[in-house]
């Protein structure tokens, strides 16, 4: 009753485990930040997009994709890959949003040629990309938006801005969503590759509540854009956009986008070491019932979403094809943050010790991390409206909008 | 530390499991326990008046269920059963919480884990395979193993025995209207064994509690110089290992209870309309809704690990069951307090059955154990 891998998948495991064991790449100068999104030095970059081409090579990205677009060829192996690429515990793919939400889209909606250009160096780590979709006036409303394109023979011109632009000052392209029709809102949207070095593209830097140049604002001005820069049909920008966001996890994970290296586990193993380390009241905080109560439950929900992505493959238990996948993003970004709430609560003053003091605990990193949580449940769809689009498409409720 | 085993990915749960999970289902819709247990409730509202005794189940269903062989699918093959899973066992006793029905099966599938337990380990191996048979041949059983002061740890027994012969008062003991016999814990000169014993055997006296949840019945049960046959010599080590599976028995029952919670609450916020538009449009209902649907798919998720770690002898399946456990006590809590508050002052009345609900999986919260206990025992294997 239980799959078991085929010879092939158990071979090409093994392949993954010992090329990641035996190239794990060595620590940067300055610490990497927590996450690929909060990437901005070119050093940073540099060592990011070598060791990206270098997990493309041993085929550990874009496995399962045909070659005729720069992938390796295989056939189910790329789950493979990603899952030893989490276990190994190695450094993110800088080019996230290029694998996790580019890849998938062009593969679904792009034509041929625009396959064959810009898939490949999507897949190396060549080419970074970032997303275009809010603006100051169209977050969790997003189909309020309002930068313009506008026809001009076999191009386009567009006039606008965008905003929580992660990689923006990085970015070679960008996935960008116009308005074509001020007077459809719905059917008035279209869905362009937006190059980022092209005249009229100003980025400027927005400094996040850590004080990190984590994301952009980027102004569009009489930017020109060839026609077959446009993906899929005039028109059809927001059905294309909404595809690819719901499908996002699922087609992500087929060309090998991995957004964190880190086991989920890691975070509350070191968050239960670090409570029999140190003490209150003259005892390790773990023996004091109230800190493990909270440690344990934390532990028992982490390995709720690892057992709700086992239970997510079996039809007869799963509750309806989306039930559980819909959830992942609102629940693992609360844990995320619960988590650090607790830790520095179990730090006490020592949590107000931040990055360079002396003092501070893993350098301010719990505190860095708790901040940088609201990413997580503000972004890509805040928890609200992920609670919305729950209760509306798993369990029928009527439209909040 | 060790995360979650290398175990089946699909938890042991295929086409056989499926099947059987869907006879139950069907089963137990067909029977509709509830319009009987409205029946057999009738006129027992008022807690104040009359010496109600609870407990009414439809024992033609239970024959049927028996027939059926849900009682048998735990017992090893060598007793004359299935030898099945406690994956397969957790799926039918989601079904059997999920609609709420009056019966000894989860209480009984238990006892089963125990016996079996002492069949595989125990030097009193043979004895314990006996007392399978009868649950083959269709007797129910549940679990005497329990003190006066409620005490969870699995040597709590206020039971002694001497040259065989029980003495003492076992407490909360589960279905004790509806079952043919008991496996008792007590302790030889503070050695814990563990005993079975039929219910009309000579020297057993048992007294009715009035408890809230009107699906289950429960009660004391006093031995005086009771002769019972020993199924297992090292009690402590039986009763650790069948733990986990009663822990996940239980945690099935709630995750069931709760989905049904769930659906139902969502039901009536669709129909349910205030200030001109149904009240599941508002988010102050829709979001709790959401929330509980993800508190009832952790808890369903981590009861078939849990099962899963104990069919494949994890070293993980203590923790696993503990987790599961604390989750879906945590969901029993959350759901049952969401469901009544979000139905408004119908779901407050007797003449809802949300109320029935709300009282069982409070019950079964309880039951082995909440989540402040079992995380304090997970906490051990972390």
């Amino acid at each position: 009753m239980a799959e078991q891998e085929t010879a092939e998948q158990k071979d090409f495991r093994q392949q993954c485990r010992a090329w990641l064991q035996e190239n794990r790449p060595p620590p940067t100068a300055m610490p990497l930040p927590q996450a690929a999104y909060e990437v901005t030095t070119q050093a940073h970059r540099n060592y990011l997009v070598d060791w990206q081409a270098k997990c493309f090579e041993a085929e550990l990205i874009a496995t399962d994709v045909s070659r005729d677009y720069g992938g390796h060829g295989h056939d189910g192996l790329q789950q493979i890959a990603s899952s030893e690429v989490r276990r190994a515990n190695v450094p993110y793919f800088i080019n996230w949003i290029g694998l996790g939400m580019a890849a998938p889209t062009l593969l679904i909606h792009g034509t041929e040629a625009q396959k064959k250009t810009y898939l490949p160096t999507i897949f190396t780590g060549e080419d970074i990309w970032c997303q275009g979709f809010s603006e100051p006036g169209a977050g969790s409303d997003l189909v309020n938006l309002q930068t313009s394109a506008v026809r001009d023979g076999d191009n386009w011109v567009i006039n606008g801005s965008k905003v929580w632009t992660s990689l923006g000052q990085l970015a070679k392209y960008m996935l960008l969503l116009a308005r074509t029709d001020k007077n459809d809102k719905y059917n008035g949207i279209t869905y362009f590759i937006g190059p980022m070095e092209h005249e009229g593209v100003t980025v400027k830097p927005i400094h996040k509540m850590t004080g990190e140049a984590g994301f952009n604002e980027v102004f569009l001005d009489n930017v020109v854009i060839a026609d077959h820069m446009r993906i899929d049909e005039v028109g059809l920008g927001w059905k294309v956009a909404m595809s690819t966001l719901t499908s996002e996890r699922g087609a992500a994970q087929g060309v090998g986008a991995v957004a964190s290296s880190n086991s989920p586990f890691a975070a509350i193993e070191s968050l239960i070491e670090l409570a029999k380390r140190k003490t209150r009241n003259g005892k390790p905080m773990w023996d004091d019932s109230l800190w493990r109560d909270k440690l344990v439950k934390l532990y028992e929900r982490t390995e709720a979403a690892a057992q709700n992505a086992r239970r997510t493959r079996i039809n007869a238990l799963n509750g309806g094809a989306m039930r559980i996948p819909l959830q992942g993003k609102v629940t693992g970004t609360e844990l995320g943050q619960e988590l650090h709430q607790l830790a520095l609560s179990m730090l006490g003053m020592e949590s107000s010790l931040y990055i360079g003091d002396p003092n501070a605990e893993n350098d301010g990193s719990w505190l860095l991390g708790y901040m940088n949580t609201y990413t997580g449940t503000i972004s890509g769809g805040s928890s609200e409206i992920q609670r919305n689009i729950l209760g509306e498409r798993v369990l029928g409720l009527p439209k909040s909008k | 530390m060790a995360q979650s085993q290398e175990q089946s990915k699909d938890f042991g749960f295929g086409e056989e499991q499926a099947l059987l999970k869907d006879q139950a289902r069907k089963f137990i819709e067909d029977n509709q326990p509830l319009l009987a247990l409205r029946a057999a409730t009738k006129g027992t509202e008022d807690p104040y008046h009359g010496d109600e005794r609870r407990g009414s189940f439809d024992v033609a269903a239970w024959h049927e269920m028996v027939a059926l062989g849900w009682t048998a699918l735990a017992v090893p093959e060598a007793a004359g059963g299935l030898g099945m899973s406690l994956v397969t066992a957790v799926a039918v006793a989601e079904e059997i919480g999920r609609g709420a029905m009056p019966t000894p099966l989860t209480s009984t599938l238990q006892s089963t884990f125990v016996l079996r337990q002492a069949s595989e380990q125990d030097a009193k191996s043979q004895q314990a395979i006996e007392w399978l048979k009868k649950i083959v041949e269709g007797s129910s059983a549940s679990l005497a193993i329990q003190g006066a002061s409620g005490s969870l740890e699995v040597d709590a027994t206020d039971i002694t025995v001497k040259n065989n012969k029980l003495n003492g008062v076992a407490c909360y003991v589960q279905d004790i209207q509806k079952v043919d016999f008991l496996v008792v814990s007590a302790k030889e000169a503070g050695h814990l064994k563990l005993f079975c014993v039929e219910l009309n055997a000579e020297g057993v006296d048992v007294s009715y509690d009035r408890i809230v949840d009107l699906t289950r019945d429960q009660g004391r049960v006093s031995f005086s110089d009771v002769t019972a046959t020993c199924i297992a010599e090292s009690g402590e080590d039986v009763l650790n290992g069948a733990l986990p599976a009663l822990l996940t028995l239980v945690s099935a029952d709630i995750a069931g209870g709760c989905e049904w919670l769930l659906q139902t609450t969502a039901a009536y916020a669709k129909v349910r309309t205030q200030f001109d538009r149904p009240i599941g449009f508002f988010q102050a209902v829709k979001h709790p809704i959401v929330n509980m649907m993800i508190a009832v798919d952790e808890s369903r998720s981590l009861t078939y690990a849990a099962a899963a770690a104990y069919d494949a002898d994890s070293d993980t399946c203590h923790r696993a069951a503990h987790f599961a456990k604390s989750n879906a006590s945590d969901s029993a809590e959350f759901c049952a307090n969401r469901a009544t508050q979000l139905h408004g002052g119908i779901g407050f009345t007797w003449e809802h059955d949300v109320q029935i609900y709300h009282k069982r999986v409070m019950h079964s919260q309880q039951l082995f154990g909440d989540g402040y206990w079992q995380r304090q025992m997970a906490a051990n294997y972390l």
